[in-house]
């Protein structure tokens, strides 16, 4: 089970509270809990990454164990203790204006 | 009895403002999507349960929301505007080729007809359609696709399409804006496009006569009478009595004739409203007094409303979008200013007060009138 922390803006947009836990099949990269995020929240299409090119949106960062990957390889594999579900990977607005 | 619904796009959320057929007493309901940029909201003439708002934010994009109860509850819809085919380039502000990009959607025209039809003209300027209540989206790529498409420069807002006016008398008839292109107007349903700038005269561009390049703030059209066409340009209030083929300034004796919204009184096809802005580098009314200026006489002469509004050390500004009619009578009259205050007047301008005063800054303003 993978744990995701969405910024407030996102999750009041998905309608959650809290974390959101995903079934993740196979490697556990950027891309694979960002396919299994919009899968089951299609509303956040868009919002973090381009619709067409996947690129990351350029205000929203990823981080998870102390560690900034917004930078990662989409298709790198997450830290383990993402894997495993002992760490949220963390979807954030940059600090930016406002 | 009859009322009134204001649906009012702000820089931080939406607010709906609610009255009766008096315009006395307000409920203001929101903010919905609080914290986000809302350019434009607008209410299906089909359906008026029916609104569809534009949301954005510099971190997350756009999205776009629709409401099937008149604004009680929203639903994001489809946000995926992709441009067709090659998507080519336009010049930039320093001359050179700049590539098509996607940043938002300034303006949502629903179709009088069909509540689930709604256009939206986006920056870069584009005109997208979606026939499924807003779920998909699809270029009408004849627009950016004119052969003048690759010389359109950005203005300093951004190269948007902000204005589509869809004629209710001939289907397939659309006028739309772009600044700093022009208008265009198709025929066929956005198949193809003509410029209509004839009569334009714009002192910053390099041929103040160009036939594209102009920056047009806004366009309106009375619905009994297609053929005339009132524009708030950068500089010149405008008006073409020939259904865009030719312009002529009617800025009379306006104080300046810069400035953003125009609009058409409901119920009289001549009488039309500005709100003069001093110039095109310091966005705020003249002489610090905030004044609409009607013509009774489609243009030329102009008289100041200033009943119930600031007349001393008032410095805000009135976007494009941030004015609009209701069709009560007599007609209701409706702006919103970067300062944060909707004013209302119920007797076509003649008094006017303010319905909030405090939001944040207002992007649009649109009115339903509701049976």
């Amino acid at each position: 089970m993978i744990r995701v922390v969405l910024p407030a803006h996102l999750r009041t947009l998905a309608r959650v509270d809290g974390e959101v836990t995903l079934d993740v099949e196979g490697p556990v990269t950027q891309r694979t809990v960002l396919d299994a995020l919009e899968a089951g929240y299609p509303m956040l299409r868009g919002t973090i990454r381009d619709h067409v090119t996947y690129r990351r949106r350029a205000f929203v960062r990823f981080f998870a164990c102390e560690q900034d990957l917004s930078h990662e390889p989409p298709d790198a594999p997450l830290p383990a203790e993402v894997v495993r579900g002992a760490e949220p990977f963390l979807v954030v607005g940059a600090m930016a204006g406002g | 009895m009859s009322g009134v619904r204001v649906l009012v796009g702000t820089r931080k959320g939406a607010f709906v403002l609610t009255s009766d057929g008096t315009r006395d007493r307000w409920e203001v309901n929101g903010p919905h999507f609080g914290g986000w940029e809302i350019y434009h909201l607008k209410g299906s003439p089909a359906d008026p349960n029916r609104l569809y708002a534009s949301q954005s934010s510099g971190w997350f994009g756009q999205l776009i929301q629709r409401s099937s109860d008149a604004g009680r509850t929203w639903e994001a819809v489809g946000n995926k505007f992709v441009y067709d085919g090659v998507t080519g380039t336009h010049l930039w502000y320093d001359g050179t080729p700049h590539p098509w990009e996607f940043a938002r959607v300034w303006h949502l025209e629903p179709s009088p007809t069909d509540p689930d039809t709604v256009y939206a003209g986006v920056e870069d300027a584009a005109l997208f359609r979606s026939t499924d209540a807003g779920q998909s989206w699809q270029e009408l790529p004849g627009m950016r696709g004119h052969e003048s498409g690759r010389y359109w420069q950005p203005g300093a807002g951004g190269m948007c399409l902000h204005t589509i006016v869809l004629d209710p008398g001939r289907p397939g008839r659309i006028f739309v804006a772009i600044s700093a292109a022009g208008v265009f107007c198709s025929d066929d349903a956005g198949t193809t496009w003509r410029p209509m700038n004839r009569g334009l005269t714009s002192e910053g561009i390099p041929d103040p006569r160009a036939e594209v390049g102009h920056c047009v703030h806004r366009i309106a059209m009375h619905r009994s009478r297609p053929d005339v066409l009132f524009m708030q340009k950068h500089w010149d209030v405008m008006r073409s009595d020939d259904g865009g083929e030719s312009w002529r300034e009617v800025s009379g004796n306006l104080p300046t004739d810069f400035g953003f919204p125009i609009d058409v009184h409901a119920h009289e096809p001549e009488t039309i409203y500005v709100v003069p802005i001093k110039s095109d580098s310091e966005h705020y009314p003249p002489e610090g007094k905030l004044r609409v200026y009607r013509s009774r006489t489609g243009g030329h002469e102009w008289e100041a409303l200033t009943r119930g509004l600031p007349q001393r050390d008032c410095y805000v500004n009135v976007l494009r979008d941030a004015m609009a009619v209701d069709a009560l009578e007599p007609c209701g009259v409706y702006f919103g200013t970067t300062g944060g205050q909707v004013y209302a007047s119920p007797d076509a301008g003649d008094s006017w007060a303010p319905i909030v005063q405090h939001l944040p800054a207002v992007v649009s303003v649109e009115v339903q009138t509701l049976p």
